[in-house]
């Protein structure tokens, strides 16, 4: 009953959404026609012509249909937004992967359904701006016999070329919006109402939209200057349109240096970005804007909307990041709140609800100590993070549709499943549960020591079957198939073999290998994209932020707020938790390309914050660790924890960190 | 009520050295000085041609295109007279000493020099840092990231410099990869920066932009909060906890933010332009104590004021007359008592060597024994002032600002103040 009314209620939250977003966008639509019209009409010599002229076309009946036509354009697109948007991004960890995004049948009829409302959006445009660009087929002389001209219909190359225009500006969205991942939805530093917002962003929309339609109109100039041979000549022959020789062919240099084309097509474009980028903020804004859950209920059948129930949500994800949200901010902002977190149940006398919040912060960020400490495990293994060749969107994939994605569990999230090779198969399966090659110059003083005494005796031992490495086998997300390793060829050729058999396989392998990479192309394409794995670590990490923050401005308060003890109880394990946490953290972040800092984009409507999550992550663990062991000062010795960890929040006693 | 003559005379060419029994005690010999610090040397090198044209042209431009700039005059300077005009730092542009920042947990401060450097001292280290980047010009102001060892934000002419140096290294001159450059286009020249107190949050502020930045830092990202009217954001100041922030605008008003949902209000100076630059408080009490000193003593050449941690030694540095002779810069320092109610009682004039004139200071953020006020001098030293007294506010047990702290803590029923009022 309760479970229903989740999820119900998450089932709701979209759909109101959606219609509220649908109703701004298709408020806002006159507006921006308008200021459309006014500009693809300008004469500057003319004022007062222009003027009336623009008036009497925006209350014409084509203006009005154009409209109707572009209102459905905006729906489909909020459609569009609802569907694909994703909180967790999707990050390809080769080329490979994200040709595999593009060349996805989702995105697929993504681009397709993009392209047709490209080439809408430029027919009710083109038909706006009229004169030679209304009509597809115009009037003209034919070539007759005797002095008897016939008047035929000729193929309108203008109408064409922005028609073809649209399209291609409608592809290029979409395939940009892999490429930048447009769709994925970041939240804000601070907090803002909607209008504030909408306002602060929207000459950012207008400046990108601007950029974005100059460069598709040169790139669209260009590809027509070569190709826009075919689909002319296809048009005129399916539609029986005869080609007006006597007019100059946009196909060429001359055509194409039309200043005033190119301006009605720069125009259009804008007009074109500016309806779909639009979409994209007022979808944000109202995805992100941040909702507040009760902390605890007098009524029972309320009790699953509470905080401590939303954030164990395991099904939603949305919810669970609007629930974290929530915390970081009552933990900050709100007092009575705070003292509703730390009060105890009343028959009974229990700290339920700092129980429940405390545990689920705890497990997530043990979930991400655990996933750091694997992929250090792995790249110490092989010596470097193996080039993957699969991308995490199997699991943004199912993430994106906001009613029903999955839990922020353990199988879903461990690196393997994110960079497990789809390519595999190299590796026989004989030899892959010891692959992480113990004997590759590369391996991990780690597993060396482990099988160290062997080593002099017996050179090759993959067959050894120590109990460690068995154990460790599995673990291993790149153990499974190794394949898409090109670059690291194990030398065995001075080894003696022991076992021939598996050897054989060994040097097949690795001849496979040698001569694959020796391809430039395949190389070019399988190679790993550096900060890659990193960024994919860490795509999720606004939660593990939140948690952060939460636990420690709670922990915080406590020191004055909690009348119970409540927090005393867990603080070393709040405590170990963190500085695990931390130890795992500077370690991955002395890994190759860990610490470089992306190239900052210039003006994209594509948000690039999760490239930045793994800074943001540090920094708010040292926050929150400061902010603890600033509030408790001396008292934390009095905190049973273990020695190492005292030794390292002396450090931050100490200011040393 | 209080004035200044209520003042004990200042002792002339003897310097201040201590609070001791509520008395300012004096030292005449000015060599046993054990907390001066020497002279700080700082070379000058500008190709004073190039920057004059380049500078004119610039101003032109940024006028031209600016539409504010018929309407507030200061937009057609130019950026080092921006600069020396919104800086903290009075006479900034001949200072020796361009900057100056206590770390708000640990004994060390930051000092910004006229060569663009800028060095840590730290209390029980010889080891004095120098930092250099080629992005760090016009030294504006000096900010240490709160609950943090390691960062200092720094405004530059261009941009703003987060630093990153590691207090375990004993190195004297980190690279110019510990630096992290944030910048936004039209946002420049940069004179004021603010941490928010829990380190989240720095807000960063240009007198020709009409937009204050809310950087998250490690992101690199800003959010631009616009507000048109004004003409630019001079000053910027959080309250203590965290729930508001004050920006100062050239004109004749400033804006109070609330950090919930970053909602504003406008509030205009009574008399001409407003002259608060340094509020070290930001409560209800402060803003009457501010009218207070505006409304009694009609300072117009009152320039900073700095509270001590525990809001029991005020200090207020009046600015001098630099045409006549008799009239240089003075800091006056008073006693204040906020409960049961709000006094002022003078305390004395904290006066340096023969000659110099203080030109910037700032109260020590956790001092033991009572208070700590650094003075940055004209003649390029820094001096540290002791005021010893036994707090009334650590005998109840709790120290003001965590009263104060947990008073205002409910941000969500905190209601601007108008709002409160109507």
């Amino acid at each position: 009953m309760a479970a229903t009314a989740i999820y119900s209620y998450a089932w709701l939250v979209p759909l109101a959404l959606w219609v509220l977003l649908i109703a701004w966008s298709v408020l806002l639509l006159p507006v921006t026609a308008a200021v459309f019209v006014l500009l693809s009409r300008f004469s500057l010599f003319h004022p007062i012509q222009w003027i009336s002229e623009c008036t009497s076309l925006l209350t014409a009946s084509s203006t009005i249909f154009s409209l109707v036509v572009l209102c459905g354009v905006v729906l489909i697109t909020g459609l569009f937004n609802l569907e694909f948007y994703t909180l967790v991004p999707s990050i390809p960890c080769s080329r490979m992967a994200l040709l595999g995004t593009v060349l996805h049948p989702r995105q697929c009829v993504h681009s397709l359904v993009y392209c047709t409302m490209g080439m809408l959006v430029m027919w009710c445009a083109s038909v706006t701006i009229g004169g030679r660009y209304s009509t597809l087929g115009i009037p003209c002389r034919g070539s007759g016999f005797n002095n008897c001209i016939p008047v035929v219909t000729c193929l309108n190359e203008y109408h064409l070329f922005l028609l073809l225009a649209g399209a291609f500006m409608g592809y290029s969205h979409s395939f940009l919006g892999v490429v930048q991942n447009m769709y994925y939805v970041s939240f804000q530093p601070i907090q803002q109402y909607k209008y504030p917002r909408f306002k602060g962003c929207l000459p950012m929309v207008v400046k990108c939209s601007v950029i974005q339609s100059l460069y598709s109109a040169r790139n669209f100039a260009a590809l027509y200057f070569f190709f826009g041979y075919a689909p002319k000549t296809w048009i005129s022959s399916t539609l029986h349109l005869q080609i007006d020789s006597s007019l100059q062919p946009l196909d060429s240099l001359t055509g194409l240096l039309d200043f005033s084309l190119l301006y009605h097509l720069t125009i259009s474009g804008t007009f074109l970005y500016f309806t779909w980028y639009l979409t994209v903020l007022l979808f944000r804004i109202y995805v992100t804007e941040a909702y507040s859950f009760p902390v605890q209920s007098t009524f029972t059948e309320d009790a699953e909307q509470c905080l401590p129930k939303v954030l164990a949500e395991t099904n939603t994800l949305v919810m669970k990041f609007f629930a974290l949200q929530d915390l970081a901010l009552l933990s900050q902002h709100s007092l009575s709140r705070r003292l509703e977190v730390f009060c105890l149940s009343q028959p009974g006398g229990h700290p339920h609800n700092w129980n429940a919040i405390s545990r689920e912060c705890l497990s997530l960020l043990s979930e991400l100590t655990q996933r750091l400490v694997a992929h250090q495990d792995a790249v110490a293994s092989n010596g470097r993070v193996k080039s993957q060749s699969a991308s995490s969107d199997t699991r943004s994939a199912s993430l994106s549709s906001s009613g029903k994605t999955p839990r922020l569990g353990v199988p879903l999230r461990t690196p393997g499943s994110v960079f497990k090779s789809s390519v595999g198969g190299v590796h026989s399966a004989l030899t892959a549960p010891f692959t992480p090659d113990v004997d590759s110059p590369f391996s991990s003083p780690a597993i060396r020591r482990l099988v160290g005494q062997q080593e002099p005796r017996s050179p090759w031992f993959g067959t050894v079957q120590s109990p460690h490495i068995m154990r460790r086998g599995p673990k291993l997300w790149s153990a499974s198939t190794g394949s898409s390793r090109f670059t690291v060829i194990p030398l065995h050729g001075l080894e003696t073999p022991v076992n021939s058999c598996s050897c054989h396989t060994l040097n097949c392998s690795a001849q496979v290998k040698s001569f694959l990479a020796k391809r430039v192309l395949i190389v070019y394409l399988f190679n790993k994209l550096p900060e890659a794995s990193s960024q994919a670590l860490f795509a999720d990490s606004q939660v593990h932020i939140w948690a952060l923050q939460g636990l420690s401005h709670l922990v915080a308060a406590s020191f004055s707020e909690d009348q119970f003890g409540v927090v005393q109880t867990t603080l070393p394990n709040i405590l170990s938790c963190l500085v695990v946490l931390l130890e795992a953290v500077d370690r991955h972040f002395k890994l190759p390309h860990a610490s470089s800092k992306p190239a900052r984009a210039v003006c994209r409507m594509g948000d690039s914050t999760y490239k930045t999550l793994r800074f943001a992550l540090r920094a708010a663990l040292k926050t929150a660790i400061y902010k603890i062991t600033t509030t408790f000062g001396e008292h934390l010795n009095a905190v049973n924890i273990s020695t190492e960890h005292r030794k390292r929040l002396q450090q931050f006693l100490e200011f040393k960190e | 009520m209080c004035s200044l003559g209520v003042f004990p005379a200042p002792v002339t060419a003897a310097q201040t050295l201590l609070e001791r029994n509520n008395e300012l005690l004096s030292a005449l010999h000015p060599g046993e000085h054990p907390q001066t610090h020497e002279p700080l040397s700082a070379c000058v090198s500008v190709p004073r041609f190039l920057a004059v044209g380049s500078a004119c042209v610039l101003a032109l431009l940024r006028w031209a295109s600016s539409f504010h700039g018929s309407l507030f005059p200061h937009l057609t300077l130019s950026s080092d007279e921006m600069v020396a005009e919104f800086s903290q730092m009075l006479d900034w542009s001949d200072s020796a000493l361009r900057s100056f920042a206590w770390h708000p947990h640990t004994d060390k401060f930051a000092v910004a020099l006229l060569d663009d450097s800028i060095r840590i001292y730290k209390s029980n280290s010889s080891a004095t840092p120098t930092l250099k980047h080629r992005c760090q010009r016009s030294v504006c102001a000096l900010q240490w990231k709160p609950l943090c060892g390691s960062a200092l934000a720094v405004a530059c002419q261009s941009c703003l410099l987060i630093w990153h140096v590691d207090p375990t290294s004993l190195s004297t001159r980190p690279s110019s990869g510990c630096a992290q450059v944030l910048s936004h286009p039209g946002h420049s020249p940069i004179t004021s920066i603010a941490w928010s107190p829990t380190g989240s949050l720095l807000v960063s502020a240009s007198p020709v932009d009409t937009a204050m930045m809310v950087w998250d830092v490690a992101a690199e990202s800003a959010v631009p909060l616009q507000r048109v009217g004004g003409g630019g954001v001079t000053y910027l100041s959080w309250s203590p906890d965290g729930s508001r922030l004050l920006a100062a605008t050239p004109s004749a008003l400033f804006r109070v933010w609330e950090t919930r949902m970053w909602t504003c209000e406008r509030w205009p100076c009574l008399k001409g332009s407003c002259q608060v630059r340094k509020l070290r408080k930001l409560s209800i009490t402060v803003f009457e104590l501010m009218y207070a000193f505006i409304y009694f003593f009609k300072l117009t050449f009152f320039s900073q004021t700095s509270w001590d941690p525990r809001g029991e030694r005020l200090a207020v540095l009046l600015k001098g007359d630099s045409q006549a002779v008799n009239h240089p810069s003075v800091i006056a320092v008073f006693k204040t008592r906020s409960s049961p109610v709000f006094e002022l009682l003078p305390c004395g004039f904290v006066m340096g060597e023969a000659g110099a004139e203080p030109r910037f200071m700032q109260f020590h953020p956790h001092f033991q024994h009572g208070a700590l006020l650094t003075v940055c001098w004209s003649d390029g030293r820094i001096s540290h002032v002791p005021f010893y007294f036994s707090s009334a506010g650590l005998l109840g047990g709790d120290s003001p600002q965590q009263a104060l702290a947990s008073n205002t803590a409910d941000h969500s029923s905190n209601k601007l103040y108008t709002e409160q009022i109507s």
